[in-house]
């Protein structure tokens, strides 16, 4: 393959694949069925890298690379599920399930969760570090939506889609480092907010902090598929 | 403005000087301005004006030795004054001529000898509010050299030659940074200094923008001119008072005076610089963070690349540099890239400005060139340990550094050393710790601090360092155990590892140096429940525990 038409070939896991220029480790792992692990992408949504679980090594370079925001270059060499990568993934994930209260018997997102899922596909039987425990809140103002922030994992899910795609911007995020939270408007209640009740950010929250009042139990399914087609169907416009 | 009007004005600012015998330069940096330097300035006018002395009182910049402030300087007799109140202001001025004042004068042969001065050349010998000081002491030569003798890329090329590189802590070679962003296509280009110092103990850059501003606006516009930027910025942290001010003051000469503004110098090139505030985030160091805070946006950093070289602020080509690397241009212009690659060590080129701070007796601002020995700067400059306790460990590098023994103190600075034995070189903080010290409690305290000044984008960073306090909070209060040690270590592996950017990967460093140095203060602390310092209140402490033989090895 020539430079000129600006395609790429590398090395993911062994499997030779070959990729446009531009485009990252993430989408051209999925192209060609390979899987790495993510929380905070989502197709359809600008990627953040925030969540480092998609980290991946690459051939001579020590340090580890999220796969959601790194470009292909010719004759890369990627490892997706090293010992050491796995080991990361799941101190990422303990980090996340002691950071806040997530009690998945109570959630309404019991069965449909991502976080839970990843938990239970990384092998994470237990969690070490101490549960911090924290008192937050719970913003049920709104008349179809609550949000429960003791499940949420700030993937920021709800932000991008609320800015990117609905162009409301209403979800944002504030504070600093541990005590972030995300945010309706300036911090009004979600129901007082100039939220437009699309829904887009429920359908999109990973979790159960994001949820609709007409579920009960565990009875919550959500559908974020909508995004890339919506997406396309804008472009074609 | 042309070459030949800078030597009129210079001509000008000494045929003023030559009018009097003496000058008396009055440090008013933030150190002795907070010892009432102010008051010693207008006291020493009136003793001026009374005596009757052909004598002229200059308000200057930081003299470095902020621990003796209030600083006096008489020139030309270069006889230096300590603490020197306004009561001691007659005294001084009635000495002019004949002896100093011996109560009050300084002698620290050893604390200046062994210091090089290229960054601080000007600071404690100018009126940084006076572009004409400045412009006398062959300020902004190099800029003009440079836009009408050099070409951009000859410019680049003798920043290479100098071996200069970043001196906000990462390092990186000064030379290449600028031939990327020269290279990188683009009609509107930006170049960014970062004056966003937030490590605990560094005020570097602080002195360095409050003692010779237009220094730092040189650089910048050599640095524009270089890589072909029209645009300038200086982030700078509001709590900042005075650098802000006299930066500002700084700012609207050089317009005056044409050195900044369109057609500089009778060229084609155009130059301006504005100042953003910080509102005190330490992430906002970070340039990509820094980058978001000038937009007006949240700062927090995003993943890198694409570069700010190649994509930085508004999506342009964008030179972000420290303030310290800025204010090394113009000396690297003047004198040319080799007389800079002629100081310091193998790989680390030129000088370094440290801030002093902790328990050492000459607390202040140094300048030494590169490779020279820790113990020099602790113990010959910086006088050593004061109160008759004895040295236990130096902290450089701020929360990104480490914690290094009186074992290591014979390496010299630089870059590669310091990373060697599990330091940084970091923006140039350097905090002395003696024997009342508890590395354990040390590195809960920088913990905390990168916890709290974490912007909680990614996980690691954010939910890692609350984690690692948490653990270190327990065994400073002693009821940590081995177990928590173990999970410490392996939280340090994966927040350095997996964090987004240079905080969090470099936020598990003070502990894991003082791991490496100092791991049987944290045994005593989980096993035997006694703190070595005596600083950590270990009440009720429970019996010692058994530890695993492997653990104790």
């Amino acid at each position: 393959m020539s430079e000129s038409v600006g395609v790429k070939t590398l090395l993911i896991d062994g499997q030779e694949v070959s990729a446009r220029a531009g485009q990252t480790i993430l989408e051209v792992a999925k192209e060609n069925d390979i899987y790495i692990p993510t929380l905070c992408h989502l197709d359809g949504l600008t990627d953040v890298g925030a969540c480092r679980l998609c980290v991946v090594e690459i051939k001579g370079n020590n340090k580890l690379f999220p796969a959601c925001v790194t470009s292909v270059f010719e004759g890369m060499e990627v490892t997706t599920d090293t010992e050491r990568l796995k080991k990361h993934r799941r101190t990422i994930l303990e980090l996340l399930f002691a950071e806040r209260n997530h009690v998945c018997s109570v959630c309404v997102a019991n069965g449909h969760c991502d976080l839970q899922a990843m938990a239970q596909e990384q092998g994470l039987t237990h969690v070490r570090l101490p549960y911090r425990n924290p008192e937050l809140t719970v913003d049920a103002s709104h008349e179809r939506f609550t949000v429960d922030h003791n499940r949420c994992i700030l993937c920021t899910r709800c932000v991008r889609v609320c800015a990117e795609i609905e162009g409301a911007h209403v979800w944002d995020v504030m504070g600093r480092g541990i005590n972030s939270i995300v945010i309706t408007d300036l911090h009004e209640d979600w129901g007082k907010s100039s939220c437009t009740r699309c829904g887009k950010c429920v359908q999109v929250c990973p979790t159960g902090a994001l949820f609709d009042k007409s579920k009960i139990g565990s009875d919550h399914p959500k559908y974020p598929d909508f995004l890339p087609y919506l997406n396309q169907m804008r472009e074609a416009q | 403005m042309t070459l030949e009007e800078l030597d009129q004005i210079a001509e000008s600012v000494r045929a003023e000087n030559a009018k009097f015998d003496h000058e008396i330069n009055v440090c008013m940096g933030t150190g002795c301005l907070s010892q009432h330097s102010d008051k010693l300035r207008d006291a020493l006018t009136t003793a001026v004006s009374a005596s009757g002395k052909r004598a002229f009182v200059r308000r200057t910049g930081c003299m470095g030795l902020c621990a003796a402030g209030p600083l006096v300087l008489v020139d030309p007799e270069e006889t230096l004054y300590q603490h020197v109140k306004a009561d001691n202001a007659e005294a001084v001025v009635n000495s002019l001529g004949g002896q100093p004042v011996a109560s009050l004068q300084c002698d620290l042969r050893e604390h200046f000898d062994q210091q090089v001065h290229v960054v601080l050349e000007n600071s404690g010998h100018i009126d940084p509010e006076k572009i004409d000081d400045y412009i006398a002491r062959d300020g902004y030569r190099a800029l003009l050299t440079a836009i009408t003798d050099m070409t951009p890329n000859g410019v680049v090329h003798q920043i290479t030659a100098s071996g200069l590189r970043g001196r906000g802590g990462g390092g990186y070679p000064t030379g290449l940074k600028w031939g990327t962003v020269a290279k990188a296509t683009g009609d509107l280009k930006y170049v960014i200094c970062n004056g966003d110092e937030g490590d605990p103990g560094a005020f570097m850059d602080r002195s360095v923008l409050e003692s010779d501003p237009q220094r730092v606006i040189e650089g910048m516009a050599i640095a524009a001119y270089a890589v072909g930027a029209s645009k300038g910025y200086i982030y700078v942290r509001a709590e900042y008072p005075l650098a802000v001010a006299r930066l500002t003051a700084a700012l609207r000469d050089a317009r005056r005076r044409g050195l900044l503004g369109n057609n500089i110098g009778n060229t084609a090139f155009n130059f301006d610089v504005e100042i953003r505030l910080g509102a005190g985030a330490f992430v906002c160091g970070e340039e990509t963070a820094l980058i978001a805070s000038i937009e007006g946006k949240r700062g927090t950093p995003r993943p890198r690349p694409p570069y700010p070289a190649v994509s930085g602020l508004w999506g342009r080509p964008t030179l972000i540099n420290n303030v310290e690397t800025f204010a090394n241009i113009a000396p690297i212009i003047r004198n040319g890239g080799k007389w800079f690659a002629s100081m310091g060590s193998a790989r680390s080129k030129g000088t370094k400005v440290f801030a002093l701070t902790g328990k050492i007796t000459n607390t202040g601002l140094v300048e030494v060139p590169m490779g020279i020995k820790l113990r020099e700067i602790i113990e010959v400059i910086g006088g050593g340990v004061p109160d008759g306790h004895t040295f236990k460990a130096v902290q450089t590098g701020g929360p990104s550094g480490g914690c290094l023994p009186a074992e290591m103190l014979d390496i010299g600075v630089s870059y590669d050393a310091l990373v060697a034995v599990g330091s940084i070189m970091g923006s140039g903080g350097m905090i002395v710790m003696d024997d009342t010290s508890c590395m354990v409690n040390v590195a809960r305290f920088f913990i905390e601090f990168c916890m709290t000044e974490s912007c909680g984008k990614c996980i690691p960073c954010r939910a890692g360092t609350a984690q690692m306090h948490t653990l270190l909070t327990r065994i400073c209060d002693g009821s940590g155990t081995m177990a928590d040690l173990e999970l410490l270590v392996d939280l340090c592996a994966t927040v350095k590892e997996t964090s987004l950017c240079g905080l969090g990967q470099t936020a598990p460093n003070p502990v894991l140096s003082t791991l490496r140095y100092f791991k049987n203060e944290y045994i005593e602390h989980i096993v035997h429940k006694r703190c070595p310092a005596g600083v950590c209140n270990i009440a009720g402490a429970t019996a010692a525990i058994e530890a695993p033989e492997e653990v104790l090895a």
